[in-house]
């Protein structure tokens, strides 16, 4: 069991939370993962851990409600305890010194890819952060992103921040400019994480997406999160959640995310509209 | 033993047998032969005293016969329903050369229900600390067998389970209507009586190291059982609609997807459901498939039901129910729409060669014979390797051919000093009854190990 320190509503639908979880804390590299349960009727749900402080004893981590087990995840107050955590899962990023390094986060993976930012900082790495939203008023953690990365470029499609469009056009624009990275890393939605690896497959530019497939034990169990990388099974708990965009048949998670839509939508309406 | 009828069962999750009455377990232990020297007792891999335990039923003292059973075996309730008694103790009993064998494993679970409706179960008196710590990886049959024989030999024992709940396969796997989980987490409640602390959420191998835990422990039990799970490599295996045996077993057990949408999980539950394979495994499958309202179950073996490896009572409940058998066939592909979504199974028909190494005659195809089925949803239940994450983390620890950590089957030993390993985890997708010997076995030199050690 964990306790929820705090959280707070970064953007709107975007919620921070902190959580007392010292072991992880201690343990937990870039780019892994932890799976929570908000109570005992809910999903195991993966979320992405986007910052922690070893002295402190917390982690932290962004997510968006968007299902009833998230939603679950808000009812949650400061001072409970949360039913289940565990974590860290999955791999690390590889962190070594690349050179220069573009990080693209959108949606969750604005807080996905800053650890990653400020580790391969440390690693002696130029770091580029692109942050993507709809919106000025979506975006989040900008300073935080600011102080560790040389650079943050922000991408909105209503121009309200920065370019007005997606991260993708604004680093395909870059890349055509004739910016050099040595490695890309996507984390977000799997649409953006798929638009990034089109990009760079024509600069043949080493792309790492975080693959979010739907997982239930995600200990190397179950293979509800195999993907398919270079036309092998993989799977995104164990061999991942990091694999080279350029690989992955995209075609095949984006269909299915979406194994479970009817279900979702009788569970929100049971969660929305009282429990019958 | 007295069952619920076929009908009526496969719309609930209510366990099948009903049990027996305390006359019906009397008249059966009657029956045993009392043998001189049993050979039942070298059938059963945790060495249960079985005509001692027979004979204080037959005697009418069911307290007595429970306190026996359970010096060797901590799960009575679990094995007497799960244990493939004919494999074992039932194979070897002398009244079955001529007539049906005494029925041990109802015997043990009656024994174990009887206690459990007597109220908390009582405690053996306190062991004698040794101060020594233990370790076990894992809350399932392998780990729960070894936690409770340390606990009570006075080491302190603490137990890491990377589930949010204990139990392995007994919970995960192994459906409701074949082991209530309430049985499962009565015997775990008395392990914890016992002395035994149980952590949830902590995945070895991530949260801690083996090494982190050797610095911390007097030993180390690895039991974290199954890992990834084996596919076809056919076409198609990735369509929506197609599951691993434990992805769909996980959903509908552990997280409790028949109760949806209460419980949030989802699971498909599709009209007709196919599930590839022959083993108790397999039949866990189609016959939940049923409970979830398939129209039609259908299992598809590669073989003929001779060489199925699932255990007859397990076949013949199938059966019973109506799950339907395609013996001789199996999958050439899956064919989907343009959704992704499963629509259609191709199939290759079978004939039955010479043996092959497991001594079962080889499947051979019929060329130009496939036929195609109309299916929503695939089950591939055809085993699975050891779970990876410690062999993974662990660069010491040696593994084999499979991923399996490699232990002397005779001690539960690995290539690390002071870590043993057993069940799944070492051998490969076996049996509950296999990974609690093998607990057992650990635990023994776990014991000789750490009584030895400075």
């Amino acid at each position: 069991m964990a306790k929820l320190i705090e959280r707070i509503e970064i953007a709107p639908n975007v919620h921070e939370c902190t959580v007392d979880a010292r072991d992880i804390a201690a343990k937990v590299r870039p780019g892994q993962f932890i799976i929570i349960i908000p109570d005992e009727y809910s999903e195991r749900t993966p979320i992405t851990v986007a910052d922690w402080d070893i002295e402190k004893g917390t982690i932290t981590f962004i997510f968006l409600s968007i299902g009833s087990s998230t939603e679950q995840l808000m009812e949650l107050q400061p001072g409970e305890e949360i039913y289940s955590l565990t974590g860290p899962l999955g791999k690390a990023f590889d962190m070594e010194k690349f050179g220069r390094v573009a990080l693209v986060g959108g949606c969750y993976g604005i807080g996905g890819i800053f650890p990653a930012a400020r580790a391969l900082k440390e690693q002696g790495n130029e770091v580029i952060c692109y942050s993507e939203a709809r919106s000025n008023f979506l975006l989040y953690w900008d300073e935080k992103l600011e102080e560790i990365s040389d650079e943050v470029k922000y991408a909105t499609t209503d121009a309200s921040k920065g370019h007005k469009g997606h991260a993708h056009d604004q680093l395909q624009s870059d890349l055509e400019k004739g910016i050099k990275y040595d490695r890309v890393i996507a984390v977000g939605c799997t649409f953006m994480m798929y638009r990034i690896s089109q990009v760079t497959r024509p600069f043949k530019l080493k792309t790492i997406v975080s693959m979010n497939p739907i997982m239930i034990d995600g200990t190397g169990m179950c293979g509800a999160c195999r993907i398919e990388v270079d036309g092998t099974t993989r799977f995104a708990c164990v061999d991942g959640p990091h694999f080279d965009g350029h690989l992955v048949n995209w075609d095949l998670i984006m269909a299915r995310r979406k194994a479970y839509l009817e279900e979702e939508i009788v569970s929100q309406e049971r969660q929305n509209y009282g429990k019958s | 033993m007295r069952e619920q009828p076929a009908a009526e069962r496969v719309r609930n999750y209510d366990e099948v047998p009903y049990g027996y009455s305390p006359r019906e377990a009397i008249l059966e232990a009657e029956r045993c032969l009392m043998c001189k020297k049993p050979k039942c007792i070298a059938g059963c891999p945790v060495e249960i005293d079985i005509p001692g335990f027979i004979q204080f039923i037959a005697d009418n003292d069911f307290k007595g016969g429970i306190t026996l059973l359970k010096e060797k075996n901590i799960l009575p309730a679990i094995c007497g329903r799960v244990c493939p008694q004919e494999e074992q103790c039932e194979k070897v009993c002398v009244v079955g050369v001529k007539n049906e064998p005494v029925a041990i494993g109802r015997l043990e679970r009656f024994l174990a229900d009887w206690e459990a409706e007597q109220g908390e179960a009582e405690l053996p008196p306190k062991p004698k600390s040794t101060g020594k710590k233990i370790v076990i990886v894992g809350a399932g049959p392998a780990g729960i067998t070894a936690a409770a024989d340390l606990v009570r030999l006075g080491h302190k024992v603490d137990m890491f389970e990377a589930l949010h709940e204990p139990g392995g396969v007994l919970v995960y796997g192994i459906p409701e209507f074949r082991l209530p989980k309430a049985i499962v987490f009565r015997e775990i409640n008395y392990l914890e009586r016992l002395g035994v602390r149980i952590f949830m959420d902590h995945v070895i191998g991530m949260i801690k190291s083996i090494d982190e835990l050797l610095g911390e422990y007097d030993a180390v039990f690895l039991g974290t059982g199954a890992g990834l799970p084996w596919f076809l490599n056919v076409p198609g295996e990735n369509l929506n609609g197609i599951y691993s045996a434990n992805e769909y077993l996980t959903r509908a057990n552990l997280m409790k997807a028949y109760l949806f949408p209460k419980y949030k999980t989802p699971i498909i539950k599709g009209k007709v459901v196919v599930t590839v394979g022959g083993g108790n495994v397999a039949m866990d499958c189609a016959r939940t498939a049923l409970r979830l309202g398939a129209e039609q179950s259908i299992i598809l073996y590669r073989r003929s039901r001779l060489e199925m490896p699932a255990r007859d009572e397990e076949i013949h409940h199938a059966e019973e129910e109506g799950v339907n058998f395609r013996l001789l066939s199996t999958p050439a592909a899956f064919l989907g729409d343009e959704r992704n979504w499963l629509r259609e199974v191709e199939c290759i028909r079978m004939e039955l060669g010479e043996p092959d190494d497991s001594g079962r005659r080889r499947p051979v195809p019929i060329p130009d014979a496939n036929y195609i089925m109309p299916i929503d949803v695939a089950i591939i239940a055809i085993g699975n390797s050891p779970n990876p994450l410690i062999p993974n983390t662990t660069p010491d620890l040696e593994t084999g051919k499979w991923g399996n950590i490699v232990t002397d089957p005779e001690t539960g030993k690995t290539s690390m000093p002071g870590v043993f390993a057993g069940g799944d985890v070492a051998t490969g997708a076996a049996t509950v009854i296999l990974a609690m010997g093998a607990g057992k076995v650990a635990a023994r030199n776990i014991h000789e190990y750490v009584m030895e050690k400075d």
